[in-house]
């Protein structure tokens, strides 16, 4: 089966710090890193590949250094690596990087699963995944926690959701976004690493893909960012340590008083 | 200092140094205490291709040599040196098959090694430790088998191994002449497991008694010729010994990192003790001496992977002079920490634990010593 993982190269927010001045990311000497939840749709791709039989390509939009995410996602398995970069795709919200990513799809060929973390821990919207299934208009589930069975046109999934999970059957191709409880992502092996040292990366740019030019980067993105800030801590809740009897009274009291007065 | 290691050297460190902050940190105070065998961390060390470090490409392995070796066994023994043994008790094992292994034997173990089949080497009996010629347990010749009668103890990986490489007698009258090394399989009959023995240190490795009762050995299992099991013995101690070094560094350097931090951290009289100038003298010593030791050691290795033929004297210092080094180190490690150095919750103690068996096996430290002087008296320098 043909598999690609689409990967997103954040700044390592284990080391990111707020400068308290502007309330914004100082970016400055902070390693890059694949966002970590990729790393488990990396491992979800090669791990259905090693039981189906196949190839894993990883995608990713971004600047000529993210060929690294890249690399690393080969030392994990993944079989070729294509790098969508251009200059045209600077700025690019939610809606363009769905629709460039989808367009590279299409350019790379034929696929059965197209596997994205669930969202990427620098800007955390989750839209990236669901964008680009819907651009490709193909099935997509999110928040998938476990792949049960994999058959030549169908899929059978577990995705969490806020009560519980819920198992569903979909057709092949779809697309679907992965937490953290799916799989453990491997250690690359010194085999992996060679072969990540050797990989040539494919470019796609502008001219590559089968774009309309005012659909990408900032043009063809209809939001922006107008403010970046730290919201106030919320305050540490209160607890009654009391007979439950006497806590509820005390708490619709406080409920009255505060809110519903 | 830079050690001026190849690119593939450097990526055998850093896949080592990943395994150990993400697997075998967080585990191994636990295994230390339960003396478990650490077969989650093997599967992770046999899935990223160590085990075939030091093993030629023709048979799957990565084509390195014995600095290669050293690399993984350092920087697997800075997390925690039981651990490592695991993979240092398998080289020891896999050394007389390079050593002495013909070709259909290389091919028929090899590529089993390189999949991360731990082997086990056996040659300390209880009557035959430092003197390798009072070996009891016997090898007789019976058509196309031999016949195994005896028992080996402190067997590293014992019980765990799937390979073993045994001496035997074959002819008990000709002393150390008639010596033989064998390959022999975990489930041939008559092979069985004695005592599993509890430690001071090292206490996640398999320590354990192997015990041959008419075991038969296919004869195509020989290492070498009858008789040649001694030198081949002693060949692969001059290939073992940078191993155990490397051990005795990673273990140093594991004690010199997490003293420095401490140091760093621990407030008394109003200051960080690393500013008192007593306790900045010892950490200056600790990182003098682990420096020196890495130096001789990775010398040693690289003479062996150059070919050199004599190596027996730099082999046997680099062992020597790096566990005293980490046991002098770890010692003081403990003293930097303080009340807290005595204490199975804080590190050093149990780095302290594994550095002494790294003075002791391989040949004792006195034993080194002998053979450096003897070696140099013969020959001079």
């Amino acid at each position: 089966m043909n598999i690609i993982v689409c990967i997103k190269q954040v700044p390592d927010t284990t080391q990111v710090k707020i400068d308290p001045e502007t309330n914004t990311l100082i970016r400055e000497g902070v390693d890059s890193v694949i966002n970590p939840f990729d790393m488990y749709a990396i491992e979800e791709g090669v791990r259905l590949k090693e039981k189906h039989g196949g190839k894993v390509s990883v995608l990713t939009m971004g600047p000529p250094q993210a060929e690294s995410a890249l690399k690393e996602a080969v030392s994990m398995g993944c079989d070729e690596a294509y790098l969508v970069s251009d200059r045209a795709f600077a700025g690019s919200d939610t809606l363009a990087t769905g629709y460039t990513l989808a367009a590279a799809i299409k350019k790379i060929g034929e696929y059965d699963i197209i596997i994205c973390g669930k969202q990427a821990s620098d800007g955390d919207t989750a839209q990236v995944g669901p964008g680009i299934a819907t651009q490709l208009d193909i099935p997509q589930a999110t928040y998938v926690k476990k792949i049960e069975d994999v058959k030549e046109k169908t899929a059978v999934i577990e995705r969490s959701t806020e009560e519980g999970f819920e198992i569903l059957e979909t057709s092949l191709p779809c697309l679907i976004t992965v937490v953290k409880e799916i799989n453990e992502p491997r250690i690359p092996s010194l085999k992996g690493r060679m072969a990540a040292k050797k990989l040539q990366i494919k470019t796609l740019n502008a001219i590559d893909l089968d774009t309309e030019e005012d659909r990408l980067g900032l043009t063809g993105s209809p939001t922006w960012v107008s403010k970046v800030f730290t919201p106030p801590a919320r305050p540490r809740g209160e607890i009654y340590e009391t007979e439950p009897e006497e806590a509820t009274t005390k708490l619709v009291n406080e409920l009255k008083d505060r809110i519903l007065q | 200092m830079d050690y001026l290691l190849t690119e593939e050297q450097v990526m055998i460190r850093d896949l080592c140094r990943e395994i150990v902050e993400e697997k075998i940190i967080p585990v191994r105070a636990e295994l230390d205490e339960s003396e478990e065998f650490p077969h989650d961390i093997v599967k992770v060390m046999k899935e990223s291709d160590l085990f075939g470090v030091y093993i030629d490409e023709k048979y799957g392995g990565m084509g390195g040599g014995i600095l290669d070796l050293c690399i993984v066994v350092e920087e697997l023994s800075r997390g925690c040196a039981g651990i490592a043994l695991a993979f240092a008790g398998t080289a020891l094992g896999v050394d007389p098959i390079l050593v002495a292994a013909n070709d259909e034997q290389k091919e028929r173990y090899l590529p089993r090694i390189v999949k991360g089949a731990l082997c086990a080497y056996g040659i300390t009996e209880p009557g035959a430790g430092s003197d390798a010629s009072a070996i009891a347990t016997t090898a007789k010749k019976d058509g196309d088998n031999y016949i195994l009668n005896g028992t080996k103890c402190f067997i590293t990986n014992g019980g765990e191994a799937e390979i073993y490489t045994i001496v035997a007698m074959t002819n008990k009258s000709k002393g150390a002449r008639g010596a033989s090394m064998f390959i022999v399989d975990a489930d041939t009959p008559g092979f069985t497991y004695g005592k599993k023995e509890e430690k001071l240190g090292i206490r996640a490795s398999a320590t354990r008694e192997l015990i041959f009762q008419d075991c038969k050995v296919p004869a195509k299992n020989l290492l070498g010729k009858e008789g040649q099991g001694f030198i081949t013995a002693m060949k692969t101690f001059d290939m073992s010994r940078p191993g155990i070094g490397a051990q005795a560094v990673g273990i140093a350097q594991g004690a010199l990192e997490a003293a420095l931090q401490y140091s760093k951290e621990r407030v008394q009289f109003g200051k960080p003790v690393s500013s008192f100038q007593g306790l900045q003298f010892m950490l200056a010593d600790m990182a003098t001496q682990v420096q020196a030791a890495r130096a001789l050691v990775y010398a040693s290795a690289r003479q062996i992977d150059a070919g050199v033929k004599d190596v027996t004297r730099t082999s046997s210092m680099a062992k020597m002079f790096a566990s005293d080094v980490a046991m002098k180190v770890t010692t003081d490690a403990v003293q930097i920490f303080g009340g807290y150095g005595y204490i199975k919750e804080y590190p050093a103690e149990k780095f302290m634990r594994d550095a002494k068996i790294t003075q002791i096996y391989e040949g004792t430290n006195q034993i080194q010593r002998s053979i450096i002087a003897l070696d140099m008296i013969k020959k001079g320098f």
